[in-house]
């Protein structure tokens, strides 16, 4: 069936091509909106950022794309004209380049200006409603539904979107300025604001006015505004906003001066795009943007491209013109990087992950500890229950923040300990309803009325505020800081500062990899960048030393000790902890004699012949020796092999690829034994998390030897055949990077909902003995918890839902505190509402973590099954409820959610859920592991690798090249391409690259001299070179783990590895393309719909 | 009988033996009847400076059962070479390397004055000695700091090829390695659990799978002997190493909470040691020396809780069942003490602390295995610190004065069944034709290991004579005895010591006063004080003191001379007179009596008597007083609280204690400052020579007694008073106000008392 629509499209796509152009300043406009979570722009009004707001929500995108429809068709002719050029080429290049022309130009400083007024005021509120559905993508498997679409489009987004006032607004809209000026009205809509931006893009001069106009709505808007502080922003921003302010304003500024006359061209391009929008989302349209800016000239890059669509045969579905991640990407970075997203308004959908963009707390927490699958909830579990969609948090408590972003305010109540509401225990927020003249509060969670002690009372102002809101976090910001009392300490004592024990294997295989040298020469510079608090002087945590094979040595490091004393401890079966005193030591005063020990280390066991070792005893040891010091801390374990010697823990050799696709399979993901269950529990009630490093040579056993790192908090670290040749600068840098990292200890998190929701269900490394609270013997800034909630009750449109995340945690320092995120959502009774402010990363994270626990219980094959039905409801619920009525034979996605399929894909053919030949049994149980605790950004990228061409953009150009689809068909056989997943990092070369830039990267002459599989690239004083060097550094800094580079030739074998990262293709283990994934999901979207 | 003394002392010179009958009834009925058993007093290596070891190996019997070695009483036909065991009977040929002997030429082991020889073996591997040092530091700072110090001067003391070891326990219990440079490394063992042996060498690496896949350094091979001598090591190579390591011993770093005795696990760490040693150096001599200050608090072999608020037991509890650790702790130490005396290693015990330490529980470990057990109240007294350097203490050849894996074998004659043996030793259970069915002490053997032993270790052997009444002595015929005791001698060599010695069998109906001539009754009297000792370690104290009346009774009914029913007809000959008076002071000596003494401080008491030899033996049950005065040079005097003068100074010598006792008057005159004036020099000089005196008997005892100088009224003069014979009381008033002694405040009987019983009970005949 797929095939067969699409076919048709096929030839419709040569005909969008021209369209395109249309399509893309739609989808432009489209993407812009929906990329954005236009919604949240509306509430920040868009001040800030035009841009954001043209994201904006769903909403933006639906109007813009019910909007654009019409719009692209009747300016298509015009794009069409211009793309003409293009054609075919831009289609497929066009994102990237896009990408780069709309940031620059305009959509920034348009969107920030006009957008701004705008969306904020009445976005916010009302303006979702409407506007919203329109966020669908339709995406035509024939080019013939395409056009038709267009057509119906319209109709549809203004069916769907509910607001008609909305759709007319957004036809009106697109007449441009006219509606804008409607808008400001509109803004309510919200839509308007989302439209706003893209029309901002699209307008032309006349629009832009304008926009220009929204301009100085903003600081009209701005003062009434007021009251969100940060609105006032844009002018005030600058004040408060430090850095990002001026810039905004500066745009602002700008786009209102000039507003016509820059943007305009930009927009003008774009503009057709808009009115395409909703196809356009699609992706094909992508392409032509980028070409805008400047490019448009640049069809013949394009062209360049492989993958042109143009040969197509007729029968296939075009790539192009299926949704690009690639386009939506550059679309939300274009569209709401460059202005702060400010948290004051409830239900806003943030930027994507992949776009960079700094927050302000305005009473919500940052998008960077809590992202939601869906800013706006069904008001019923009905409507949930219909739409399918999964309704989860992703929260990273402890998330590190950009430098320009303020860490929470830690607030100390004293003695009487934080300010809780007495029924539900929530925490005073912003959301608290201070009542009876400040005497008493209303919590916000439960209803409840409780009296404000006298020591917190304050007046209220004329709204019934408190008169020191804004001077007190907790009243003012979404994320800040309890300082505990004593009554929240285990024992009721205040915690000592935590411990780091470093176990390390001296068994025969660790020595002769070079391990135990390295890591001993390693530990003695890295001890002085211990963890440490604020200013500390130096770090509170103290270090003790074990290494061990089939016993252990413990080290007494007691600084009066002229040398280390080792104490072996034989007894495995019961273990215990030999010492107390110079066990756990301050780093300077003992330094000496931990240097000497580390200097002894390797020579001590340089002739052992020891192969056997033991695990459980090691961290029971750990353990027991935290209890014995009754701290908290940290166990880094660096372990080499399968534990076969006699203790408990011991385990087999059980790998068994005939298991796989068997219903026997789960049992590779469970662990062998119960025995790490049992003392992992013991471990958190100790607070004692384990980070696990293992070097395996062979099979080890992952799934159970990561049993205690997983339910304490710890992380796990794996490098097969380590040698330390190869693998040292990724070990040591994954090591520097945990050991320095800032880490939580004896952390209890519960996340508090409003009535009417609650958390039932949560993924993430942690341990829970009751239904309630997630224990982390540690947690760190990479650490995510997804949580999924479910209807308990009806949840009201007007109070919307809340979400408090409190984590009570001891700092490194030995501080006992409370971590509180507050989040508000919308509450809806419209299904397109949901649609509209749905996160499709978010939704993905949580969908593979949901997959990936389900491999423990059920046979893989069903676990897929339940995912493509999954994502098949969502879809069709979707088109049933939401999307303007169409032929059956199309395709409409939810411009929110027109990745999801793409996305979905790729978690369907990862190697847990479809392993390939070469995946070992342990790869599987580690990515899985991995994924479990990563965050939105890190399962974005791991399911859909970035690929970036190196060589494409000239050398001078500084800033990072776009990124192409993974799909072999991008891969032009004349460029070098850089490939990152967040764990693994390809550069591969094309055979016909030219000999310069061999010569300028490699430092040979020749292709065929370029040694396959090279993980380092020389250091060569060229541009070249210091660009790609630069780029993979780059690269390497934003991802928690180091990613080893490995050179790929073209069609060397090693190619097969880098093969396996391109998604969009077919995989060898089986995995559908892109195409035939979205052909088959459309089927099933029919097959439902029927 | 001055010739009967005569050859008594000359026999206990040559042989070390003291036969309580030195002329033997010929029949099983006669000896019993002379209710004091046939048995002797054995000090197997006593020391002889006139016998330099022959350097050759003995001659033995060649009869498989029989094995006799070749005596001065062997007759020997020197034209057929041949010779007759006096066991046996067999006759054997005189080995090859005996061709050249003749009349005149004869080979030391024939020569009569050589009834007692030393050989040398050269046979074997010689094994080094090993000195294993377990060590509490659960210690007070000071006393860890002394107990240090007295190591560290140990290990100056050992022979350089010695090999040493290191455990230390508190909570847990540390085995040092000793032969790592650079890093001090040590095994760490949890202090609750006990472990088999197996376990032990498992945990150590010391078993035999072990090595190739831990195979010894390169720089061990040429050591090949010592395969698992990482814990042992040549004192010579470790010394410098091994006396930082104890110099940076630190206090048991465990937190004592208020109220809580510290965690002691001394018997997970004896039995680590005992299991380290059986592991690597099984039947070699070896000396686990254990150190503590303490009770064993936790573990097995834990005495009592760590609660301080309950008190470690007394003899009030154990007489009400009430010790709830005792038995299952005696039986560990029990099962240690036994593995140790298998594999030939000797335990001792200094316990140093104010309190009691468990000495009772753990005194098998000592008196099993020949181990030394010493009891202070702090290592950092003299006491211990010169008590432990003594155990140091080397002989005219500059050996130590200590042996160690001992077995001794003892033969008799036909006429003579072996009866058991009660000393520092256990059975070997070595069944043969001349071991008896009835067993006094140890019995049921002809050989005893003991493990560790000193010149003066002596021990108790019991015979039992088996011919029949009927049978005919041969006329002059002899009844033979033959003590070897193979050893390694404190310089590594094994030695085979030989004594054989002859008595006279007479008819005790004809010959009753021969017998009764020969009677030693010091010997005796220590023969039976040991029997009695070693009856009250399993029975009712009651019922051992009547046991030994009931034995005097019959001894008195036996050779007392009287008139039936006249107790003043009573008379006793020259060489029973002292027996009774013996008896009367055994009857109030700690080793019998539990009152005022701690069940620690029996335990201690009574190790100590069953391994001394007879004077010690004597000096411990009947105190020697001496007196100092005006009156004349300084005399012994009667130990009865008559001899309490204010005009003397005393000085009593219980072995465990040295007591100066100054009289009342004395006393004042000391504290009137009598002796610091010129004019009154003889005064100074008469307060110094008691003094002087106490410190030569301090200097050569072992272990060091207790040093008590005290006064008139003094609180101290309490062991004074403890021991005389109450024959004043506050309740024979007569004696009030007379100036002979002090009346002694005590519900005791007085000797005289106890003799008028005697007596008129030995004419009675009614018993």
């Amino acid at each position: 069936m797929n095939v067969n629509q699409s076919a048709p499209p096929v030839p419709p796509f040569g005909q969008p091509q021209p369209v395109y152009p249309g399509y893309h300043q739609s989808s432009y406009g489209g993407q812009p909106g929906s990329t954005a979570a236009p919604t949240p722009y509306g509430a920040y009004n868009g001040p800030v950022p035009g841009y954001q707001q043209t994201p904006p929500p769903g909403m933006s995108r639906a109007p813009p794309s019910s909007g654009a429809p019409p719009a692209s068709t009747a300016q298509a002719p015009g794009g069409q004209a211009a793309y003409g050029q293009f054609g075919q080429g831009d289609v497929q290049n066009g994102p990237s380049s896009t990408v780069q022309m709309q940031r620059l130009p305009g959509s920034q400083p348009f969107g920030s200006a006009p957008l701004v007024p705008v969306v904020s005021q009445p976005a916010v509120l009302q303006p979702y409603g409407p506007p919203p559905t329109s966020a669908q993508v339709t995406a035509q498997l024939a080019g013939m539904h395409i056009s038709g679409a267009v057509a119906p489009v319209p109709p549809t987004s203004g069916l769907g979107y509910g607001p008609p006032t909305s759709l007319a607004s957004a036809s009106g809209s697109f007449p441009n300025s006219g509606l804008y000026g409607s808008y400001p009205q509109g803004q309510a809509q919200g839509h308007p604001g989302a439209q706003p931006p893209q029309r901002s893009v699209l307008p032309q001069a006349s629009s832009f006015t304008p926009s220009a106009s929204g301009g100085p709505r903003m600081p009209s808007m701005t003062g009434p505004l007021l009251p969100g502080q940060s609105f006032g922003g844009p002018p005030v921003s600058q004040p408060n906003h430090i850095s990002s302010p001026p810039p905004q304003a500066l745009t602002p500024g700008t786009q209102m001066s000039g507003p016509p006359g820059p943007p305009p061209p930009m927009h003008s391009s774009q503009q057709p795009g808009y009115q395409l929008q909703q196809n356009g989302s699609f992706g094909p349209a992508r392409g032509p943007q980028p070409n805008y800016g400047s490019p448009y000239p640049g069809t013949a890059t394009f062209g360049s491209q492989p993958g042109p669509p143009q040969p197509l045969p007729p029968k296939r579905l075009d790539p192009d013109a299926i949704p690009s991640p690639i386009q939506v990407i550059e679309d939300d970075r274009n569209n709401r990087g460059s202005e702060p997203f400010i948290t004051g308004v409830r239900g806003q959908v943030p930027p994507l992950v992949t776009t960079n963009f700094l927050v302000k707390d305005q009473g919500n927490a940052s998008p960077r500890y809590i992202r939601c699958t869906s800013y706006n909830i069904p008001c019923t579990s009905d409507m949930a229950k219909q739409a399918q969609v999964p309704l989860a948090a992703v929260i990273k408590p402890l998330a590190r923040l950009p430098p320009e972003e303020a860490s929470p305010y830690v607030v100390d109540h004293g003695e009487s300990g934080p300010l809780r509401c007495n029924r539900c225990k929530a925490y005073m927020c912003p959301f608290m309803q201070f009542i009876e003249g400040g005497r008493r509060f209303q919590c916000c969670f439960c209803s409840c009325i409780n009296d404000v002690p006298p020591q917190y009372f304050q007046h209220l102002d004329h709204t019934g505020k408190r008169v020191d809101a804004y001077d007190r976090p907790e009243l003012s910001l979404g994320s800040y800081e309890f300082l505990a009392t004593v009554d929240y300490c285990k024992n009721n004592k205040f915690p000592s500062p935590p411990a780091f024990i470093f176990m390390i294997d001296v068994s025969y295989n660790a020595i002769r990899s070079g391990l135990v040298r390295l890591l001993c020469e390693e530990l003695k510079s890295l001890l002085d960048f211990l963890p440490r608090e604020g200013g500390a002087e130096e770090s509170a945590v103290r270090v003790g030393f074990v290494t061990y094979n089939k016993v252990l040595h413990f080290y007494n490091v007691k600084s009066s000790l002229a040398q280390p004393q080792m104490m072996v401890v034989s007894d495995v079966g019961d273990m215990f902890v030999p010492l107390l005193d110079g066990f756990l030591v301050n780093v300077n005063e003992s330094r000496t004699v931990i240097t000497s020990l580390l200097d002894q280390i390797p020579e001590m066991f340089a002739d052992t012949r020891e192969t056997e070792t033991v695990f459980a005893p090691v961290i029971q040891a750990g353990m027991e020796a935290l209890k014995a010091a009754e701290c908290a801390g940290k166990l880094f374990l660096f372990h080499t092999s399968l534990p076969i010697a006699e203790a408990p823990g011991k385990l087999k050799n059980r790998d068994d690829r005939k298991l796989i696709n068997t219903d026997k399979e789960k049992t590779l993901f469970q662990p062998q034994t119960g025995a790490y269950q049992t003392l992992a529990k013991e471990c958190v009630a100790q607070g004692c998390c384990a980070d696990l490093f293992l070097f395996p040579n062979q099979y080890v056993d992952v799934a159970t030897l990561s049993v205690v790192p997983q339910l304490t908090g710890g992380s796990v670290y794996k490098y097969a055949c380590f040698q330390v040749e190869n693998d040292q600068e990724r070990f040591l840098s994954d090591l520097r990077r945990d050991v320095q990292k800032v880490v939580g200890f004896d952390a209890v998190m519960r996340v508090r909902t409003s009535t009417g929701i609650r958390a039932v269900d949560f993924f993430g490394a942690f341990y829970m003995s009751n239904t309630t609270d997630v224990e982390l013997a540690g947690l760190d800034g990479d650490k995510t918890v997804t949580v999924e909630f479910k209807h308990d009750d009806r949840l009201n449109e007007e109070s919307g839902a809340l979400l408090q995340c409190a984590l009570l945690y001891t700092s490194c320092a030995g501080q006992r505190r409370l971590r509180i995120h507050n989040l508000a959502l919308n509450c809806c009774t419209q299904l397109a509402d949901l649609y509209r402010n749905c996160e499709t990363d978010t939704l993905i994270n949580y969908m593979a973590k949901f997959a990936y626990r389900g491999v423990l219980n059920s046979p893989v094959k069903t676990v897929r099954d339940t995912l493509i039905t999954q994502c098949a409801q969502i879809l069709a619920c979707y088109r049933k409820n939401c999307a303007s009525p169409s032929s059956a034979g199309q395709l409409i996605l939810p411009e929110c959610m027109k990745l999801l399929p793409v996305y979905l894909n790729c978690v369907l053919k990862s190697d847990v859920l479809q392993p390939g030949a070469e995946v070992t049994t342990d790869d599987r149980a580690y990515v899985r592991l991995l994924v479990t605790s990563m965050d939105v950004a890190e399962t974005n990228v791991f399911f859909y690798p970035r690929l970036l061409p190196l060589t494409k953009s000239p050398i001078e150009n500084t800033t990072e090249p776009s990124a192409v689809r993974a799909s072999e068909e991008r891969l032009s056989n004349g460029d070098i391409y850089l490939l990152e997943n967040g764990l693994n990092l390809f550069l591969w070369v094309g055979a016909s690259v030219q000999q310069g830039v061999v010569q300028s990267l490699f430092g040979v002459s020749s292709f065929s001299q370029i040694t396959s599989g090279l993980s380092v690239l020389p250091v060569l004083d060229n541009l070249l070179s210091k660009k790609v060097r630069g780029l993979i550094d780059g690269l390497r800094a934003q991802r928690s783990r180091y990613m080893k580079l490995i050179v790929v030739k073209q069609e060397d074998k090693l190619e097969m590895l880098f093969k396996h990262f391109l998604v969009e293709d077919k995989s060898l283990s089986g995995g559908a393309s892109y195409v035939d994934f979205l052909c088959h999901m459309h089927k099933e979207i029919r097959q439902l719909l029927s | 009988m001055a010739t009967y003394l005569e050859f008594i002392q000359q026999n206990e010179e040559r042989d070390g033996v003291r036969f309580s009958w030195n002329v033997w009834p010929s029949s099983r009925l006669e000896a019993t009847r002379m209710v004091v058993p046939l048995a002797c007093l054995l000090t197997p290596l006593k020391e002889r400076p006139d016998l330099p070891p022959v350097q050759y190996e003995p001659v033995l019997c060649s009869r498989p059962t029989c094995k006799a070695i070749l005596n001065p009483l062997c007759q020997v036909d020197y034209r057929a070479r041949l010779w007759a065991c006096n066991f046996c009977f067999q006759r054997n040929q005189f080995p090859p390397a005996y061709a050249g002997i003749s009349e005149v030429n004869q080979p030391a082991e024939l020569m009569p004055q050589f009834s007692t020889i030393e050989y040398v073996i050269q046979r074997g591997p010689q094994s080094p000695l090993i000195f294993l040092y377990v060590v509490d530091t659960c210690l007070e700072e000071d006393d860890l700091q002394a107990l240090k110090e007295s190591l560290q001067m140990s290990l100056s003391l050992l022979p350089p090829d010695s090999l040493v070891g290191l455990i230390t326990f508190g909570r847990m219990v540390q085995v040092h390695e000793l032969s790592c440079e650079g890093i001090s490394k040590s095994y760490v063992f949890r202090g609750t659990k006990d472990l088999t042996a197996k376990q032990i060498q498992d945990m150590l690496g010391l078993t035999k799978p072990a090595v190739p896949v831990q195979p010894a350094r390169p720089a061990q091979p040429h050591e090949q002997p010592f395969v698992s001598s990482r814990f042992l090591q040549p004192v010579h190579k470790i010394d410098m190493n091994l006396t930082d390591l104890l110099g940076e011993l630190q206090r048991d770093p465990w937190p004592v909470p208020q109220g809580k005795r510290p965690l002691r696990s001394t018997g997970v760490a004896v039995s680590i040691a005992v299991g380290l040693l059986e592991g690597t150096f099984p039947n070699t001599g070896a000396r686990i020396m254990l150190f503590m200050g303490g009770p064993p608090t936790q573990g097995p072999g834990m005495v009592v809780g760590d609660e301080l608020k309950v008190p470690i037991r007394s003899w009030h509890d154990i007489e009400k069942d009430n010790a709830r650790f005792m038995k299952k702790a005696t039986k560990h130490y029990e099962m240690l003490a036994n593995r140790a005396a298998a594999n030939g290693h000797c335990i001792d015990i200094y316990a140093c602390a104010l309190d009691q330490t468990g000495l009772l529980e753990m005194k098998c470990c000592t008196n099993l295995t020949g181990g030394y057990m010493v009891m202070g109240d702090s290592f950092n007294t003299s006491l211990f610190k010169q008590t432990f350097q003594r155990i140091f203490s080397k002989d005219f050849n500059g050996h130590f004065r200590m042996a160690f894996g001992a077995i001794l074998e003892v033969k008799t004659s036909r006429e003579l069944k072996i009866a058991g043996a009660i000393g520092p030793c256990v059975s070997l259970n070595v069944k043969g034709p001349c071991v008896s069915e009835n067993e006094l002490g140890v019995g049921g053997t002809s050989q005893w290991k003991i493990c560790g032993l000193d010149p003066t270790s002596t021990l108790g052997i019991y015979f039992e004579v088996v011919s029949q009444h009927n049978a005919p002595i041969p006329q002059g015929g002899r009844g033979a005895v033959q003590f070897v005791t193979h050893y390694q001698h404190s310089s590594t060599q094994r030695r085979i010591r030989v004594t054989t010695v002859a008595r006279n069998w007479a008819d005790a109906q004809s010959q009753l006063k021969h017998i009764e001539a020969a009677f030693d009754q010091e010997a005796a009297a220590v023969l039976m004080a040991r029997l009695g000792v070693f009856r009250a370690e399993s029975e009712e104290g009651p019922d051992v003191l009547r046991w030994l009346d009931r034995q005097l009774i019959r001894l008195c009914q036996k050779f007392g001379q009287y008139n039936k029913e006249d107790p003043t007809s009573f008379r006793l000959s020259d060489s029973f007179s002292l027996y009774p008076q013996f008896m009367f002071h055994l009857r109030r000596s700690p080793f019998l009596q539990v009152f005022n003494n701690s069940p620690d401080e029996s335990s201690c008491y009574r190790h100590h008597f069953a391994r001394q030899d007879l004077t010690q033996s004597l000096i411990m049950i009947q105190p020697i007083l001496y007196s100092y005065s005006f009156h004349g040079p300084p005399e012994p005097v009667l130990l009865d609280s008559s001899s309490i003068l204010p005009d003397r100074i005393l000085l009593m010598d219980t072995f465990f204690q040295i007591v100066i006792y100054l009289g009342e008057t004395i006393a004042q005159w000391q504290k009137a400052g009598y002796q610091d004036m010129p004019e009154y020099e003889n005064f100074k000089h008469l307060l110094q020579a008691p003094l002087d005196d106490a410190q030569e008997i301090l200097q050569a005892r072992f272990p060091m007694p207790r040093y008590i100088n005290t006064e008139h009224g003094g609180s101290q003069a309490r062991f004074l008073l403890s021991k005389v014979n109450p024959s004043q009381t506050h309740n024979n008033l007569y004696a009030w106000g007379q100036e002979t002694g002090a009346p002694i405040l005590t519900d005791d009987v007085s000797l005289q008392v106890f003799m008028d019983h005697l007596k008129k009970l030995a004419v009675s005949s009614a018993c």
